[in-house]
């Protein structure tokens, strides 16, 4: 019973991971990459540490996979934010389909270098009453 | 019992189509990491394979009835958690410190 369940556990969490790497390989710009492998790899990679988990059958076992998967869950939004933020400030380019960017003017001060296109719009917004 | 000898149970059979699934996991996120472009997207990369190698570490683990692996996948999330929080810090200082 247990082996049916880890099996199921453990294919579905190597599909969420296989589904993750395939979204930072084909994702057009970082943040979408990024959307990727913090939720369904996060996911994918819970998922088969829980199969690890619901297999061993030992106490002690499926709690050390537990804690990793807890680990992952604590780790992977702090190490996103981080991520994100530095990206944004280090002016990542955005998907050029993109059509609104909420921070776009907010952070100019701490941004690193200006591209014309997001200083303009910045300057034009200032000079404008 | 080696693994080599192929799958024995339905656990080994899901386990081999899980090693599978995460070692082309873990090709495409390597050529993220080649083709970049910027390095921010290689961090993120990179942190996609700790990722899929712990998940690999687990399944090897399941596979094998090995459970010290264990003890390697969580120093792996570990240091993948460091190494990404470092490299965010270092793209966020590098260039405004030799701007000022």
């Amino acid at each position: 019973m247990s082996e049916a369940v880890g099996a199921i556990l453990l294919i579905s969490g190597a599909f969420f991971v296989l589904v993750a790497a395939l979204g930072v390989l084909r994702l057009p710009d970082l943040f979408m990459r990024m959307h990727a492998t913090t939720k369904a790899g996060t996911l994918g990679a819970g998922l088969v540490l829980v199969a690890a988990a619901v297999v061993s059958g030992d106490l002690a076992v499926a709690v050390k996979a537990v804690l990793v998967f807890l680990f992952l869950l604590l780790t992977a939004p702090v190490a996103a934010h981080v991520l994100g933020r530095a990206a944004y400030y280090d002016r990542v380019e955005l998907w050029d389909r993109t059509h609104h960017d909420d921070l776009e003017g907010r952070y100019d001060e701490v941004r690193i270098g200006a591209p014309d296109r997001v200083a303009d719009a910045a300057t034009a917004r200032n000079e404008s009453p | 019992m080696s693994l080599l000898d192929g799958p024995t149970s339905l656990l080994q059979v899901a386990a081999y189509i899980a090693f599978a699934a995460t070692t082309l996991a873990f090709i495409a996120s390597f050529v993220r990491v080649v083709v970049g472009p910027s390095l921010a997207d290689r961090v993120l990369a990179l942190d996609m394979m700790g990722l899929v190698s712990v998940s690999l570490i687990a399944t090897y683990a399941i596979a094998a009835d090995q459970a010290l692996f264990l003890d390697a996948a969580l120093a792996l999330a570990l240091i993948g958690f460091l190494g990404t929080v470092a490299f965010a810090r270092f793209i966020e200082l590098r260039r405004r410190s030799s701007h000022e």
